[in-house]
């Protein structure tokens, strides 16, 4: 039977299909439905959420050093937190089949870089493959999972936006279980990686990926599609569909497997074809590797370019010089972007609000309240990676002294706190300095559709847990200066803040409120309010808060003309308004009240 | 279905939170079940948050990109003024628009910084003579729930599209809380008698 899936149910059916025992993953997009997915509707899979991706592949590792068939998932930049394990995971090799999934975010459509991940496979010699739809994604787990116990090596499956959330069909099977022995096996010369032991490791590391390259010559999922000679597209991933859809006719060769390449396939190809292109995303991967061979490229990234994502229309117009369809044009309009806002009701808007008063420099990460840095609230100054924002305030902090006292402020989400606050709050309280770290507490992994992390008492699956103590971590951390407070009360949180701006030493602000979508624990009212118009002064003070459930109505010229001297009002649209009350503290004029 | 090899390309666009991706979700289910291939795509991550979403979905005999080409969409399905405009080029010259009489105010329309732009709707009209212009937001009220937007939405598209309407309507039963089911199916049959034939 098929059902129709995207990529990553695809692949969590694939850790289910092929005897996946344990699994684990950070939520990011576009990875995040992998695991939330196995959580869902496999219950025969081990499985939760690790505060972080490094933990992530860590306790995979440790699942199969134990025989167990283990997946690990995570966005492309969650592989530069797993890179530790991941490098020398190479050299150890694993026991039961270990599958890494990272999914590419080429495009950038939820990511801070559009790094690409094939890279990685070549810089830890382990091997990569890359589905190309819905199908491919679930069998190429199977793959990766009998390619990693036949080879001893984890096994990348490479990912991507477009693949990882588009739905095609695919054939269900049955879940068959993990073939090695469970149990804790000695092996201290292939585990324990002392320099010694490692060193023996190396060669075997390097053997093994000439032994896989030899596997991926006659392996089914890289193959030859003979069409019309006079052109042959080497080809990968969903770019694959985009250069079969402009030239059908064209021959094929569609590698399954990135890394290592298959020499003796691609000189096959090459050999049978006129012209040789490749068409792949991101960076020159396939292109290098081929022309490292002595092949002849025709084109590649000459025609494709580095930057941005790969499109159907990019992909025909780079072979063919022109689109073949017919596009009705554009409408001549200047219209406004819609960029992605913080909610009506969001804690973090009044988090901003309060430090917006105290004229500060923000250092931030990723999140939801990285959307802080747009207007009209414009409250973030930079946004590095996760967990960044800490480092670099403690940072700025004791390098800039008096000119950063009181002005350099550090704001991270309970989520990436977790992620990768940690460390750097104790850097934090260790080297000193006066640097005040606000965490928005959410409750939740906000960003990525409202995970639980371990600070929201409930796992994965919804199964009551530990839930860390913010307040009694910073104390651990010798904190002297806690102070946590609920950021809708804007005027007090603007006070707090400024009162630990003066402070001359390391101060941490827990500005708690649940998420505005969250459904329990909630603390809003949903109580709609309302703006006497007659009271408005048509300042904006609310209107600065960016708060989707206002609007600014600006007065006609007829009405101005009539006497009045405002240009215009705020109103509130009381179906998207839920009554958190920020846009009501910053109102001077006492112009905003509940709903009656 | 139809044995030819055409490939129909439906692209759904509006704002965040507007039940864009259930609908294209029904959509795609419904042409699987009536033997196409299908695939569809579109972007999460930031589309709760109020921002632009756009969901390509295709099916036909094979479909090889997920993503409709610019300038190849049969029909574009919006839920809003202005995002219909936004995608406008991804059209065909001979291709349908449905929209919804909706404003949804972006970020510099509800700061005062831009007003939103007038005559959308005519301009949308001068290039697209048949376009239907559907004001769902009002009929769900009217219906007494404003979530079965996305619902009347589809039974409108239905009606250019060959899979019958009993498919779409055992999708709808089987993938909705069972309380939820009735309302649907009626905004599904009301946005069906918007169109005549």
């Amino acid at each position: 039977m098929k059902e129709i899936m995207s990529g990553n149910e695809a692949i969590a059916r694939g850790a289910y299909e092929y005897g996946v025992r344990l699994a684990s993953a950070y939520p990011g997009t576009p990875s995040t439905e992998i695991l939330e997915n196995i959580g869902a509707k496999y219950p025969e899979i081990i499985a939760g959420w690790a505060p972080n991706e490094k933990v992530a592949l860590e306790v995979a590792a440790g699942a199969c050093y134990g025989g167990a068939r283990a997946l690990a998932a995570m966005k492309h930049v969650g592989l530069n937190v797993a890179a530790d394990p991941f490098m020398t995971l190479s050299y150890t090799g694993i026991n039961g089949g270990l599958v890494i999934v990272v999914c590419d975010d080429p495009e950038m459509h939820s990511s801070q870089n559009e790094q690409d991940t094939r890279n990685y496979a070549k810089f830890a010699k382990i091997p990569c493959l890359e589905p190309s739809d819905s199908q491919e994604a679930k069998d190429l787990v199977g793959e990766a999972l009998s390619i990693s116990e036949q080879f001893d090596t984890p096994v990348l499956l490479l990912s991507s936006t477009r693949i990882s959330h588009s739905m095609s069909l695919v054939e269900m099977g049955n879940r068959t279980e993990g073939t090695r022995e469970i149990g804790l096996k000695k092996d201290p010369v292939k585990n324990v990686m002392l320099p010694a032991m490692a060193r023996r490791r190396h060669p075997v590391v390097e053997q093994r990926l000439k032994d896989v390259a030899a596997f991926a010559e006659t392996w089914p999922y890289n193959k030859i599609i003979m069409g019309d000679s006079s052109i042959g597209i080497i080809a990968t991933g969903v770019a694959f569909q985009y250069a079969r859809e402009a030239m059908p006719e064209a021959s094929f060769l569609k590698l399954g497997m990135v890394w290592p390449l298959p020499e003796k396939l691609i000189r096959d190809f090459a050999s049978r074809v006129k012209k040789l292109v490749v068409i792949e995303d991101l960076d020159p991967f396939i292109e290098e590797g081929v022309r490292l061979m002595g092949v002849k490229v025709d084109a590649g990234k000459d025609i494709t370019g580095l930057c941005s994502e790969l499109s159907p229309e990019k992909v025909e117009i780079a072979l063919k010089g022109a689109s073949s369809a017919k596009s009705i044009g554009p409408i001549d309009v200047e219209l406004p972007m819609r960029p992605p806002n913080m909610c009506p009701g969001c804690p973090h808007r009044a988090t901003f609000t309060a430090l917006k008063k105290n004229k500060v420099y923000v250092a931030g990460d990723i999140g939801c309240y990285t959307l802080g840095a747009l207007p009209p609230l414009g409250m973030l100054d930079n946004c590095l990676c996760m967990g960044a924002g800490i480092g670099i305030a403690s940072g700025l902090g004791r390098a800039l002294g008096e000119l950063a006292h009181g002005k350099a402020v550090a704001v991270i989400g309970d989520s990436t706190f977790f992620h990768s606050g940690m460390t750097p709050l104790l850097e934090l309280a260790y080297n000193g300095g006066s640097t005040t770290v606000v965490i928005l507490d959410n409750r939740t992994t906000a960003m990525t559709g409202a995970q639980n992390h371990p600070g929201t008492g409930y796992t994965l699956r919804e199964a009551p847990t530990i839930s860390v103590d913010l307040v009694k971590l910073g104390e651990s951390f010798g904190f002297k200066r806690i102070r946590k407070i609920n950021p809708y009360e804007v005027a007090e949180m603007e006070k707090v803040i400024a009162e630990e701006l003066e402070a001359k030493e390391p101060s941490l602000i827990i500005a708690q409120a649940p998420c505005a979508l969250l459904k329990g624990n909630r603390i809003l009212s949903d109580k709609p309010l309302i703006i006497d118009q007659d009271v408005c002064k048509g300042c904006k003070s609310c209107i600065n808060t960016g708060c989707p459930a206002l609007e600014y109505v600006k007065f006609t010229e007829e009405e101005r003309g009539a006497g009045e001297k405002r240009k215009g009002y705020s109103k509130i649209n009381k179906t998207l308004c839920v009554g958190c009350g920020v846009c009501r503290e910053v109102c001077k004029f006492g112009s905003i009240q509940e709903a009656s | 279905m139809s044995n030819n090899n055409r490939v129909y390309n439906v692209l759904i666009v509006g704002v965040g939170g507007q039940g864009i991706i259930l609908a294209s979700d029904v959509l795609a289910q419904a042409a699987a079940r009536n033997g196409y291939d299908v695939k569809k795509n579109e972007i999460h991550g930031m589309a709760q948050r109020g921002g632009s979403v756009s969901s390509h979905v295709r099916f036909g005999k094979t479909v090889s990109s997920p993503i409709i080409k610019m300038g190849e969409a049969d029909v574009l399905l919006s839920f809003e003024q202005i995002e219909t405009l936004r995608y406008f080029p991804f059209l065909s010259t001979s291709g349908k628009v449905i929209v919804n009489d909706v404003k949804i105010l972006p970020p510099a329309v509800f700061t005062g910084q831009m007003d939103y732009p007038a005559g959308l709707l005519d301009k949308i009209k001068q290039k697209v003579p048949d376009t239907v212009v559907v004001d769902a937001d009002a009929m769900a009220k009217k219906m007494g729930n404003p979530r079965v937007v996305n619902v009347i939405f589809l039974g409108v598209l239905s009606k250019f599209l060959d899979i019958p309407a009993k498919t779409y309507e055992e999708v709808l039963k089987e993938s909705l809380k069972p309380k939820l089911v009735d309302i649907n199916l009626k905004a599904f049959e009301e946005g069906r008698s918007l169109v005549a034939g």
